[in-house]
């Protein structure tokens, strides 16, 4: 992502931002990119700080902040662990000319691999409950790729069960990424996420809240940031219950637990409901102008939470995409009603 | 008015695992109502504080979706098919 940092006159409502600014706001000139494959393009997102909703809820000397992965080319930070998953396959002689990627997956990982599998020439499969979003499976239609439509009352778990039978009858035809078990998924997050977001807040992190899909977030940004600085603390947001309406978020309790997710390493874990995340998302939108999934406002529930804990930090979270890939999803109904003056209740809990 | 109900894998801990289960009722309500009373837990998951069907949870009576019906005062009939599916299939 190509981006230059300008300075624009803030409304009075932001007032207080000037007593920020003191704290050496970050600006960072990067040039205008060239690439020859969007390959190129994935990662160095930028870090939003979240000023307009957070006045007066959290202490003043605590800032949030949100890596905006929706600028990624395929629209999710799931395009990091995508291009490393295929990247580490191709070295390893796993993936090679002949080959079908193909993988489980509920949206964002799918389009990711369906337009690296464009780009690079691979032919793709995706298996897929059919009760995803209509606008995620006419994307990753959109690519070139192939949906195995699984059973929706099975979820995610479904899913995987189907990819693994696929796979089963004719073994040598596919390479799997296996975002559920491939370490290439944290390590994409260790590589870049984590680098970016020390750069970008040079040094100051002191809390990582990040949503858990597979865990490769929170695991490969949560080793790098507390390689640099141990006392970070790596926080996990997951669903507060089985049944919840959090689309890309497992509630591993009750989930096959992935392979490359290891709860030890965490420092905390905070359970957020389906509808106060939906609100959330409504709230973003009409406050920062800023429209996420519901990922993203699971992960601003949780980062406000901690915020809210402590006198003194900087809290960083993953707005894992941008919500446009949701508008015909559940997530909006009763939008309408919803006011602004909800978000007190939202965020008094 | 005995219905079948299609329970999806997030509520099978309330029904011991069973993907499939039985209730009575002349409404989608009393439906729900009933399976509360056999299967302790299911009416706080499928409805909110006020009594609505939650946003992230879609019924289907005979494959149509309630909230294209009567909601949850849909009527229903003796062998009628409902289906409980999670708006979402978690997962990434």
């Amino acid at each position: 992502m190509a981006t230059t940092s300008q300075s624009f006159p803030r409304l009075p409502a932001d007032a207080d931002a000037g007593a920020r600014n003191s704290t050496a706001p970050v600006r960072e000139i990067v040039p205008v990119a060239r690439a020859l494959s969007v390959l190129d393009l994935v990662g160095n997102t930028p870090l939003f700080e979240i000023t307009r909703l957070t006045a007066g809820l959290i202490p003043a000397g605590v800032r949030i902040f949100a890596k905006l992965e929706g600028f990624n080319p395929g629209g999710s930070v799931k395009d990091r662990p995508a291009r490393k998953m295929i990247e580490v396959g191709a070295a390893e002689g796993k993936l090679k000319p002949g080959k079908v990627i193909v993988d489980s997956t509920s949206g964002n990982t799918g389009i990711a691999l369906a337009m690296l599998g464009a780009a690079l020439g691979y032919p793709v499969e995706l298996v897929m409950p059919s009760n995803v979003s209509r606008e995620r499976k006419k994307i990753v239609g959109a690519y070139g790729a192939r949906i195995h439509y699984s059973d929706p009352m099975e979820g995610s778990d479904g899913a995987i069960i189907m990819c693994r039978r696929l796979i089963e009858q004719n073994p040598a035809r596919y390479f799997k990424p296996d975002q559920y078990n491939n370490e290439a998924n944290a390590l994409a997050h260790f590589e870049t996420t984590g680098p970016e977001i020390w750069r970008q807040t040079r040094g100051q992190v002191t809390h990582f809240v990040a949503a858990i899909g597979t865990g490769g977030t929170v695991m490969g940004t949560g080793r790098f940031l507390k390689s640099k600085n141990s006392a970070v603390r790596v926080i996990a947001v997951e669903p507060d219950d089985a049944m919840h309406g959090l689309e890309g978020l497992k509630h591993m309790a009750s989930s096959i637990v992935p392979g490359i997710y290891h709860e030890k390493e965490l420092d905390d874990k905070i359970p957020v409901g389906t509808e106060e995340a939906y609100e959330m998302v409504y709230a973003l939108g009409q406050t920062e102008g800023i429209l996420v999934g519901q990922s993203s406002g699971a992960a601003m529930i949780a980062a406000l939470k901690v915020a809210k804990s402590i006198r003194e930090g900087t809290v960083v979270t993953v707005f894992g995409d941008f919500g446009d890939k949701y508008l015909s999803t559940n997530l909006w109904i009763g939008w309408q009603q919803w006011r602004r003056e909800r978000l007190q209740q939202v965020t008094a809990r | 008015m005995a219905v079948r109900v299609r329970v999806p894998t997030p509520l099978r801990r309330f029904t011991a695992g069973v993907d499939e289960v039985s209730a009575d009722g002349t409404s989608i309500n009393a439906v729900i109502e009933d399976l509360e009373r056999r299967h302790p837990g299911m009416r706080e998951r499928l409805l909110d504080e006020k009594g609505d069907i939650r946003r992230f949870v879609n019924i289907y009576l005979n494959g149509d979706d309630i909230r294209f019906l009567d909601a949850i005062n849909s009527k229903v009939k003796d062998g009628d098919d409902i289906s409980i599916v999670p708006a979402i299939a978690g997962g990434r």
